[in-house]
This record gives C-alpha cells, sequence and structure tokens, in this order.
C-alpha cells in the first residue's frame, strides 16, 4: 500500500466516520436521555436516501430535493414520537424495543410499497462532481470533501449546543438523571419531543448526503444501525464527544479493515468494541 | 395516638401554599401512605418527622407527583395536582432539594445555578446568581469545578443554591445536613434561617430535632406512614413522650 493509496482510505474513513457521527450523535442521545432503544432509527437512515432519491429526480435537484426532505423528516420523527412512543415511556424497555422494531418493519415495507426492491443510485450533484487533486498522484472527490465539511459544521453546532447554551446544560443532566431534571421545573416530555425529532432529522440527514456516495437499497439502515450501535457503545452512551471519537474509530477500521484483512473485516468492528468494554466497561466517555 | 391541633381560625382565610387531604400512596403492592393530612401556609416552616422508611421522602415525592398518590388529593396554591406533571407543580415555585443532592456529573457549579434559573410566579427574580454566590461563598470559589467533585457539603449547598435560583416559594429539603460535618450543618442551618427569614416557605425533613425545633413552625410526625402528631414546637415540646416514642429522642 502507497502512500497515495493510504491516505485516500484514511480520508475515506474519516468521511464515512464523520457520517456515522450524524447517525450515532441522534441515537446516543435519544438512548441516553429518554431511554429509548431507537431501533427504527437505521431506517430513518435509509427514508432519508430514498427521499433525495425520490425528489431529486422529481424537483431535478438534488439540492431541492434536501431542502424539501429535511421537514418531512423532522414531521416523521415528530409523529413517530406524538403517535407512538409518548404512551410508552412509563412501560418497560421491551415495549419500546417491540414497537421501534415493529417500526422498522412498517418503514422498510413502506419503502417497499412506494420504491420497490430494486436498488437505485442518486448523481453526485454537478456542482462537487469535480476532483481535487491532492499530490501528483492522488485525487479526491469534491463530494466526499463537501460531505465531510458538512458533517464537522453539524458536529461543531451540536458540540456547541451541548457544551455552551442552557439547553446543553440541560440535555447532558438529562443524560444522567432525569427525574431531577424534571424536578427543577423542566418540561422533559417537550425536551424529549425536540430530542426524538432532532436525532431522527439527523440520521435522517445523513441518508440524504450519503445518496450519492452508496447504493440506495432495501434494508440498507439495517447493517447501519447495527454499526452505530457499536459507536454508541464503544463512546458511552449518551455521550456526544464518545459518539464523535466512537465514530471515527469505526469509521477507519471500517474502511482499513476491508482493504488490509478483507477476510476479518466484518469482525473487526466487533473485536474493537469487545478490546474498548475490557479496558473501560461503560465505554470511552461515559 | 393522635394529637392534631386545629389551624389557627385566622389562617383559614388564607390559601395554603400546600394542601395535602387523605393521602395514600403505594409502591406496587405496598401500601406505604396511609391517609396523610397536612397542610403549608405561605412563609411557614413545616417539619415532616418520623424514623427511617415511615414515609417522610414518599410524602414529599406524593406531592410533587413523582410518585402519585392513588387516593386523595394534593392542591398547590389552590389548584389541585392531579393530572399533572411534577415539572408543572414545580414551576408553580417549588425549589426541590431531594435526598441524596441530585448534583448532577460532569456539570459545573454554574451551569447548576443557571440551568433551571427563572423568575418567581409574578416575574420576579430576588436570588440572581450573584446573591447565591454571596450566601454561598465556597460555591463562588468552585465556580467552574465538576458540581460531583465538590464535598458533600458544597454539594448540599449547591443544591440548595440551585433550587433558590428558581426563586421558590417554597423549599423542599429532604435530608440537607444528612452525613454532614457538624460545622458544615450548621452551616447549612443558618442559611434554612436565612431563607425562612426571606419569607420563604419550607418543608424540612431532618434528623436533628433540636433545630427542628427552633426553626420550624409546625411538625408533622409520620409514624408507618400516618400522622400521629401534627402542631407547633411548644406543643411537640409538652408531649416529650411523642418524640421518645417515635424518633427516639430522650
Ligand atoms: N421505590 C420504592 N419502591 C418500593 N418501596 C419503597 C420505595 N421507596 C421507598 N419504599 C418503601 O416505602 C417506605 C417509606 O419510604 P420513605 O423513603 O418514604 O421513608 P423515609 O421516611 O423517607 O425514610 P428515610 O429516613 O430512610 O429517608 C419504606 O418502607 C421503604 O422501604
Ligand atoms: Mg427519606
Amino acid at each position: 500500500m502507497d502512500l497515495a493509496f493510504f491516505s485516500v482510505q484514511l480520508l475515506n474513513g474519516l468521511q464515512y466516520g464523520l457520517l456515522l457521527f450524524l447517525i450515532a450523535s441522534g441515537l446516543t442521545l435519544i438512548f441516553g436521555i429518554m431511554g429509548i432503544i431507537n431501533l427504527a432509527h437505521g431506517a430513518m437512515y435509509m427514508i432519508g436516501a430514498y427521499l433525495v432519491y425520490d425528489l431529486t429526480f422529481r424537483l431535478g435537484s438534488f439540492w431541492l430535493a434536501i431542502l424539501a426532505a429535511i421537514p418531512v423528516a423532522i414531521a416523521l420523527g415528530l409523529i413517530i414520537e406524538r403517535l407512538f412512543l409518548d404512551t410508552l415511556y412509563k412501560r418497560d424497555h421491551l415495549y419500546q424495543v417491540l414497537l421501534t422494531f415493529g417500526l422498522i418493519l412498517v418503514l422498510n415495507e413502506a419503502q417497499r410499497i412506494i420504491w420497490g426492491g430494486d436498488v437505485h443510485s442518486v448523481p453526485v450533484p454537478e456542482l462537487f462532481s469535480g476532483r481535487i487533486q491532492l499530490t501528483d498522484n492522488l485525487q479526491y472527490s469534491h463530494y466526499r470533501l463537501f460531505v465531510m465539511g458538512v458533517c464537522l459544521a453539524l458536529a461543531g453546532v451540536i458540540y456547541w449546543v451541548i457544551r455552551h447554551t442552557r439547553l446543553g446544560i440541560i440535555i447532558r443532566a438529562g443524560a444522567v438523571n432525569r427525574d431531577m431534571v424534571e424536578g427543577l421545573g423542566i418540561n422533559v416530555r417537550t425536551l424529549f419531543t425536540l430530542i426524538f425529532s432532532v436525532g431522527v432529522a439527523l440520521t435522517a440527514f445523513a441518508g440524504m448526503i450519503a445518496a450519492p456516495l452508496t447504493s440506495i437499497a432495501p434494508g440498507m439502515g439495517d447493517s447501519i444501525l447495527i454499526t452505530c450501535f457499536v459507536v454508541v457503545v464503544i463512546g458511552g452512551i449518551g455521550s456526544i464527544k464518545g459518539a464523535f471519537w466512537g465514530a471515527i474509530l469505526i469509521g477507519m477500521a471500517e474502511t482499513f479493515g476491508s482493504v488490509l484483512i478483507p477476510s476479518l473485516a466484518s469482525m473487526v468492528i466487533y473485536l474493537i468494541m469487545a478490546a474498548v468494554l475490557l479496558v473501560k466497561p461503560r465505554g470511552l466517555f461515559a | 395516638m393522635t394529637a392534631i391541633q386545629q389551624p389557627h381560625p385566622a389562617q383559614a382565610a388564607v390559601t395554603p401554599l400546600v394542601e395535602v387531604r387523605g393521602l395514600h400512596t403505594y409502591y406496587g403492592e405496598s401500601h406505604v401512605l396511609h391517609g396523610i393530612d397536612l397542610t403549608l401556609l405561605p412563609g411557614e416552616t413545616l417539619s415532616l418527622l418520623g424514623r427511617n422508611g415511615m414515609g417522610k421522602t414518599t410524602t414529599l415525592k406524593s406531592i410533587l407527583a413523582f410518585v402519585p398518590p392513588r387516593r386523595g388529593e394534593v392542591s398547590i396554591k389552590g389548584q389541585s395536582t392531579a393530572k399533572r406533571r411534577p415539572w408543572q407543580l414545580v414551576r408553580q415555585g417549588i425549589g426541590y432539594v431531594p435526598e441524596g443532592r441530585g448534583i448532577f456529573p460532569g456539570i459545573s457549579v454554574r451551569e447548576h445555578l443557571i440551568m433551571a434559573a427563572r423568575p418567581n410566579e409574578r416575574g420576579q427574580s430576588p436570588w440572581t446568581l450573584e446573591r447565591v454566590l454571596d450566601t454561598f461563598p465556597r460555591l463562588g470559589q468552585r465556580i467552574h469545578h465538576d458540581g460531583s467533585l465538590l464535598s458533600g457539603g458544597e454539594q448540599q449547598m449547591l443544591s440548595i443554591g440551585r433550587a433558590l435560583t428558581t426563586n421558590p416559594d417554597l423549599i423542599i429539603l429532604d435530608e440537607a445536613t444528612e452525613g454532614l460535618a457538624p460545622l458544615i450543618r450548621d452551616e447549612i442551618w443558618k442559611i434554612i434561617r436565612e431563607i425562612k427569614a426571606s419569607g420563604i416557605a419550607s418543608i424540612i425533613v431532618d434528623k436533628n430535632i433540636d433545630n427542628l425545633l427552633e426553626v420550624a413552625d409546625r411538625h408533622v410526625l409520620l409514624v408507618k406512614g400516618e400522622v400521629v402528631f401534627s402542631g407547633d414546637s411548644r406543643g411537640l415540646r409538652e408531649d416529650p413522650s411523642m418524640l421518645e416514642t417515635h424518633l427516639g429522642v430522650a
């Protein structure tokens, strides 16, 4: 493996890791604060990708498609939280797992009915279709750099909100002791609605900007869900910082794993998870 | 074994801050509170007495709807608490200092003191961050420290300070001096007196009877989830057997 190849893999790993972060940040907050294991999180990633696929062809523009898809994703999150989860907060985890598992089936089925079982793709938008010459023999896709930039900017915004705003203090406190937050007169229900819809929207958004980079296929959310659970567990449940570094670690591991040791590639992330949990049973940043 | 004193007739016209009637609370099948009655008037200091496990914390949690009662009535400022959430009740002007202090790890002293800060229902904010820090100078010295890394006494002050930043009309203190060194305890009692002097009502659960007899206007003594005494300090002093039998105080 020469340096150029290595650098491209490094960038790919970083880009994939940053995308994973968008998905995992919502998953970890929903889990850490609301106590909900949202199995349907991956399905929302898929819905995001399909929405953009559909709307790009309807509206003739990738960018308009994203603009139109974001409100749809937020609305879907709101509906799921208000309609289905609201009645389940007081129940056992088992009910929530069953409900969100049921949602996977419903969303997957809806996808099949609306868009069918074929594999689709979305062209890379014109604006970023070029490649940048990094060194003599190293090029890199503008669009991938754009995705990295967007993810980093969103990570920065999330970090700033969590670290430096009153909402952020409440979110961090809620991840430790929800009842005490409520005991301070803070409307935890509204906080839940906010976190769920923002979390779900971030995931769907990840699916939207990933659409030109992946094949859009039925069940594409299922494998990413498992990967993101690994990220959340490695980083520590409820920790945004953990989700970030966990996502970068797993993004790199999957990317390098599949080129360096293809025979073990599917296991690499679980081996890393096992290793992290041996040293830090509650995750890196819990 | 019951000795209930009637409230003074002149007080009957005032809307109580908290009124509890016939409260029955369960944890699953286990019946913990058996018909609690209590009344707290504005500005009043009430002590809730009783040995371990008699239902003091449960009474407080039932009032705040954390553990909703199965039967009975709770009203706050004349409004029934039925079907309302704890945060809504707290928003009516209650500062809650729970058993165990409720300090959040990873959250700084300053963040604790701004996270819930708000004016009272009348739009006034007598307890600014500055005033809280003046009241608890130790917190000022540790302003950027992680709250959970403070000493026990400092954490208790932080919990009380945080409750004050919500500008409450009532502060609920559950075991606020538990496990603290005597000097720190005295500091907390001094602050409790200051809170009382500032006109904030309080419900205090504490093991220290001497201080309670001095600070509290009235006392409610619980035995196995029932009120066996309700009255003022004089009434309680006049009936030493009450304290002896139910609190083990000689
Ligand atoms: N979450 C719970 N589930 C079941 N039983 C409980 C729970 N919390 C308290 N109890 C029981 O309810 C009874 C009253 O408990 P409570 O905590 O209200 O007592 P307390 O007077 O505050 O005691 P302490 O002085 O120990 O704080 C006890 O018998 C206790 O074991
Ligand atoms: Mg107690």
